[in-house]
């Protein structure tokens, strides 16, 4: 029962599989060796076949190149209008994707799977485009020939001698559900192209003939046949693998292919892939850039930044390591990665300097002990020749390199003749004291110091001048170059080596220096943006911070967008934006929001306009998107800037799902003490409204029913309650508003310079019949200052306290209302002689609906001394409630004086008019 | 009575605030006409004649603070407007435009009668001081003409400014005076915000006038709105 069940790992990818494959639309491609062999043809004819059968079938963008047959077979099949598109004066009809998205059909014909769209298109090669008819859901038919594959490129470039410009990557054919090889034998096309029937630009004759040579259409047509031998292997593999056959094969197989600046890389990561395709592995692509790379010119960088794209174009995952040590970056990254084959192009250092120097590709070969290592050995690159594909500068539209370090060096080399000419100088100085060789020394360290300013051009001069001063002016016979003391050849060597040396090592000292800074730097920015983004507690807070950073760090006006409710990107709110994103902008971001990848300038997606947009990802999906206008692409694409910059949106994701968790508790905890607040004050008011309200009702239905029964006594007894009752409720609806308005911050204080005085004056005018039979004394200094305060405002205060003294206190004991001033502060007491206030309440008596004896029916829902707090705290006081001995209550609010009362022009205490 | 009876027009869109105002009024010998809208209000008030208007604030179809004005566009007739409480700003607008008197929300039958009669009073011309230039109330008399005021029979002196502020409210004893309205009057229109002035003044006037300041008789406090010389 050795029955070997599938892993259960595989079955599910399987079905993740076939989930992609139900919602993706399919693919064939009809695949040919070269132009002419009929693919066209084919694909007409079958699409024939599934109109037939009742498919939905558009004709997308097709090129008959005027063959009638072809043409012919155009009819009875909707064509999609093409797009016009001007460029360069000329008019090119270019596939119309929109339409075709917005049309639908079920199966779409789009010719030429490599052609390369018009600037200002969405997608910069129709591929592209085809990738997002197949993500709508609809089946593509199209064609391709061998030599556009990406990894045949250079091999179908070596045999014909004709590089195409236009490439398919191998991972947009080998995801191709069905590929068609479209066959015919070498002998028959060059009939076919003798009759006419292949299409030839007129201009390019001589070189499409030199292209059609037997030889070429043979090695053409083994390619195309043997590239299709390897899918149906590979669809053989999944089968098996589908079908649980799996004992012959052993996955795990990880290629790891490593690039160097060199003119190799290219070349190595085609090989890495025909090697990874014919192991079935996956592979990676890995530069590794030690600090002497990162001092390399940026022409030579865009070179590898390139070769890192034509890799992921090739289906490879890619890596940049930062180390010190190439080959330590190397085994630490494999071993991490359990790669099991490392792939690495010929050492450069040969004979003497390999030996001496040693080289990456020994280290490595002798310390991978259990991982296989493969060299490759590549075309010989003649010196001068610029080994940068110059192919992918325009896909990948960089602009030309800018000249780093632009800085002017003649100072340096003024520098280089400056040096030896002073330590001539000073060997005239010394010169008669001292030996003819420590002469030497003082040249050397002349070479020394211009090397540690100036670099290694310079140094090296200086030292081939120091040699021939100190000839010329020191070594018998002076003044000439002649050399008497054969000796002293031996001494003009070992200084010069000495000279040349030190100038290497300072010099790599030097560039080890000037990148430890940058590194230091973007350490310091990252640091405080990490700091400035944890302490960040609003969204608009990190934007602001994120804007900053980004836009100083990458020379860059910066945007970041957020989508709206319906999940569409717009523009920020009350953000002053430098740089206007209009509508297309905002498309662009919207396909970065929605597909979670970077696109714009410099991208392979809608690279037309001025900006690049990232992707801001968060752990629970896409948040918004960084709209990014560079002054210079370069300081976004490299791949330490790219590192940086990835990890600041890391970090602003983080902060912004932070800020957002913690909004939401918020207003969770908001909404639940809203609740339970709004519980008790309908418990409240319901209780204190209903009371007054049961006598109001009950006397006015006696007054309205049977007034003749009542004695003029009693009816007028009964208004008395009505009015009484009323006016109770009035006060509670008053009270209730004031306090929605001061929980609402409706209120503005309308604060003005008042006289104490006038405020309880207004009291006691409004209270003057409840405060009938009390004593109330008031107890204001003499000439008291003007206070700022609101006066309706504190009127209130001080109405709500009498109130409460008047109604927690015997009837007929005294009230006093009184005054202090301080420097900064005025207190104003309101004191009866009461039970005073149960102790531990004191600070109780504030809070909402608290009354000091609930059972008691004391109108009023337990709101005036919390309006009483509400108001004074507004005005920047304190309220604070205490027992006065031997009895009674004092309550106290004080209220700041930080300003001095405003001064009176003009007329002032004079007395007496005339 | 043998004059003919006032006719007061009410403009109020709460029908049981009406019914009070019909009731209380035609008992105490008014002619009311009801108007539920702002513009219905300014029809009644043209064909009625009216002598005096109620006006509530919270209009459905306009601004309480409109209505004024365009009433004061054809006609001196006094105003008196009714409006909730915390809504200072609303009464001190509809004062500042031409209405004469407020009322807050709830309020009784007696205290809009003695609103009423202060304001038909003034709307005649007839203050108590034109009937000899002498104002008196309780103990305290103003005596325009001479310049001459006296408490409890002493003779009281003021500064100019302290005689123009209590000659102004004189003038228009029982009514409400805003804070703007009294600066404006005595200080000047360059004064108008400069409400600390009224302020200093008033509780100069205060103790020379009253007996307590701190609960003055006279000169009485419209909290968040201006002052009012009691009137009787």
């Amino acid at each position: 029962m050795a029955e070997q069940r599938p892993d259960p790992d595989a079955l599910l990818a399987k079905v993740q599989r076939e989930e992609a494959r139900r919602r993706r639309g399919k693919l064939k491609v009809f695949f040919g060796a070269a132009a002419g062999v009929g693919k066209t043809y084919a694909m007409l004819a079958a699409a024939h076949e599934k109109h037939g059968e009742g498919a939905d079938v558009v004709i997308g963008i097709v090129e008959t190149h005027g063959r009638a047959e072809t043409a012919a077979l155009l009819e009875g099949l909707e064509v999609l209008p093409a797009r016009p598109v001007e460029h360069r004066g000329a008019r090119l009809r270019e596939f119309d994707l929109d339409a075709a998205l917005e049309r639908r059909p079920t199966l779409i014909i789009v010719d030429e799977l490599a052609h390369t769209n018009a600037p200002g298109s969405r997608h910069p090669k129709r591929w592209q485009d085809v990738e997002e008819l197949l993500d709508a859901g609809i089946d593509v038919y199209t064609a391709l020939n061998v030599q556009h594959l990406e990894s045949l490129n250079d091999v179908v470039g070596g045999i014909t001698g004709v590089r195409v410009q236009e490439t398919v990557p191998d991972t947009a054919f080998d995801k191709a559900d069905e590929v068609e090889l479209v066959d015919l034998p070498p002998e028959e096309l060059l009939e076919r192209l003798k009759e006419g029937k292949v299409y030839m630009p007129q201009q390019a004759k001589a070189a499409v003939e030199n292209f059609f040579r037997k030889g070429n259409l043979i090695a053409l047509r083994e390619l195309s046949l043997r590239r299709t031998a390897e899918r149906v292997e590979e669809q053989m593999r999944v089968y098996r693998e589908d079908q649980g056959i799996s004992e012959v094969w052993q996955a795990g197989e990880l290629i790891l292919v490593c690039i160097g600046p060199g003119a190799l890389a290219e070349h190595l990561v085609r090989a890495g892939r025909r090697f990874a395709a014919a192991l079935h592995a996956d592979w990676i692509v890995a530069y590794i850039e030690t600090p002497q790379l990162q001092g390399l010119p940026a022409r030579e960088r865009d070179a590898v930044m390139q070769n890192l794209r034509l890799a992921e174009s090739l289906g490879a995952t890619t890596a940049t390591l930062g180390a010190p040590q190439m080959s330590s970056a190397i085994l630490d990254y494999a071993r991490e990665k359990n790669v099991t084959k490392i792939l690495l192009g010929k050492p450069t250092r040969t004979g003497l300097r390999r030996w001496l120097l040693g080289s990456v590709v020994d280290t490595v070969v002798r310390e991978a002990n259990d991982i296989d290592v493969y060299l490759l050995g590549g075309e010989r690159v003649k010196p001068g020749e610029t080994p940068v594909i110059t192919r992918s500068r325009a896909y990948l539209g960089l602009p030309e390199a800018e000249r780093e370090g632009a800085k002017p060096r003649w100072p340096g080399y003024a520098v280089a003749v400056l040096a030896p000419a002073v330590c001539t100088g000073i060997g005239f100085l010394v010169s008669g004291p001292t030996e003819l060789i420590n002469l030497v020394m003082v040249y050397l360290l002349g070479v020394m110091l211009v090397a540690t300013r100036a670099g290694r051009g310079p140094s090296i001069l200086a030292s081939v001048l120091s040699v021939a001063a100190f000839d010329f002016f020191f070594v018998p016979p002076e003044f000439t170059f002649a050399v008497s003391d054969i000796r002293y050849l031996v001494t003009f060597a070992v200084m010069l080596l000495v000279g040349v040396v030190i100038s290497s090592l300072a010099a790599s000292l030097r560039t080890q220096a000037r990148v430890a800074g940058y590194r230091e730097k973007r350490a310091a920015s990252l640091y405080a943006i990490s700091r400035e983004l944890a302490a960040a507690l609003k969204e608009e807070e990190i934007v602001r911070t994120a804007a900053g950073h980004i836009g100083a760090e990458f020379g860059a006006q910066c945007a970041i967008l957020f989508p709206n409710a319906a999940g569409r990107i717009v523009h920020p709110k009350g953000q002053s934006q430098s740089y206007s994103l209009h509508g297309a902008d905002l498309g662009v971001a919207q396909w970065v929001f929605d597909h979670g990848r970077i696109a714009g300038r410099g991208t392979d997606t809608l690279p037309g306009g001025d900006a690049v947009y990232f992707p801001i990802q968060g752990a629970s999906g896409p948040l918004g998107v960084l709209a990014l206008l560079p002054s210079s692409l370069r300081r976004v694409f490299l791949p330490e800037q790219q590192r940086l910059l990835e990890t600041i949106l890391n970090q602003v994701a983080l902060a912004l799902e932070r800020v957002r968790l913690a909004e939401a508790a918020q207003s969770a905890q908001i909404k639940v003490e809203t609740e339970s607040l709004r519980n008790s004050l309908l418990a409240g008011i319901s209780h204190d409204l209903r009371t007054p309200l049961s006598s109001i009702v009950g006397a006015a239905s006696s007054l309205a029913e049977e007034p003749e029964r009542l004695s003029p006594q009693a009816q007028r007894e009964l208004a008395r309650t009505i009015y009484d009752e009323g006016q109770r409720m009035a006060t509670l609806a008053n009270n209730i508003l004031d306090m929605a308005r001061l929980d609402a911050g409706a209120v503005t204080l309308k604060r003005d310079w008042v006289p104490l005085e006038e405020v309880v004056g207004g009291v006691l005018t409004r209270l003057r019949a409840r405060l009938e039979g009390r004593p109330v004394r008031i107890a204001l200094p003499e000439d008291a200052p003007l206070v700022k305060l609101d006066a309706v405002l504190i009127e209130q205060v001080l109405v709500n306290i009498v109130e409460n003294a008047l109604k927690y206190t015997p009837a007929g004991t005294a009230i006093e209302i009184s005054a202090e001033f301080a420097p900064a502060a005025v207190t104003v007491s309101v004191a009866d002689e009461g039970p005073g206030i149960p102790p531990g309440l004191e600070e109780k008596l504030f809070d909402k609906f608290y009354r000091a004896s609930p059972e008691r029916a004391q109108s009023g829902v337990g709101l005036g001394l919390t309006i009483c707090r509400a108001i004074v705290e507004a005005h920047g006081g304190t309220i604070r409630a205490e027992n006065r001995s031997p009895h009674g209550a004092a309550f106290r609010f004080t209220l700041p004086r930080d300003e001095a009362p405003p001064a009176l022009e003009g007329e002032e205490r004079q007395t007496e008019p005339s | 009575m043998s004059e003919p009876r006032p006719v007061i027009v009410a403009i109020e869109d709460d029908p049981q605030i009406r019914r009070f105002l019909r009731t209380g009024l035609e008992s105490h010998g008014f002619q009311i006409h009801e108007a539920e809208t702002g513009a219905q209000g300014l029809a009644e008030a043209a064909n009625r004649r009216a002598d005096l208007v109620i006006l509530d604030l919270g209009l459905p179809d306009m601004d309480g603070v409109e209505v004024v004005k365009k009433i004061r566009e054809w006609s001196a007739l006094p105003v008196i407007v009714l409006s909730a409480r915390a809504t200072e700003t609303d009464k001190v607008a509809a004062l500042d435009a031409g209405a004469d008197d407020y009322l807050t929300k709830p309020f009784g039958l007696g205290e809009l009668l003695a609103r009423i009669r202060v304001a038909l009073r003034h709307a005649q011309g007839a203050g108590a001081q034109d009937r000899g230039g002498v104002f008196a109330v309780a103990d305290l008399k103003v005596d325009l003409a001479h310049r001459r005021i006296h408490v409890d029979g002493k003779e009281v002196h003021l500064t100019p400014i302290e005689y123009r502020l209590l000659a102004l409210l004189v003038k228009h004893a029982g009514k409400v005076l805003t804070h703007r309205q009294l600066l404006k009057e005595v200080w000047g229109p360059a004064y108008v915000e400069r409400s600390h002035y009224l302020r200093v003044h008033m509780a100069a006037l205060r103790h020379k006038l009253e007996a307590d300041p701190a609960r003055p008789r006279f000169l009485l406090t419209e909290a968040g709105v201006g002052y009012r010389l009691a009137a009787d």
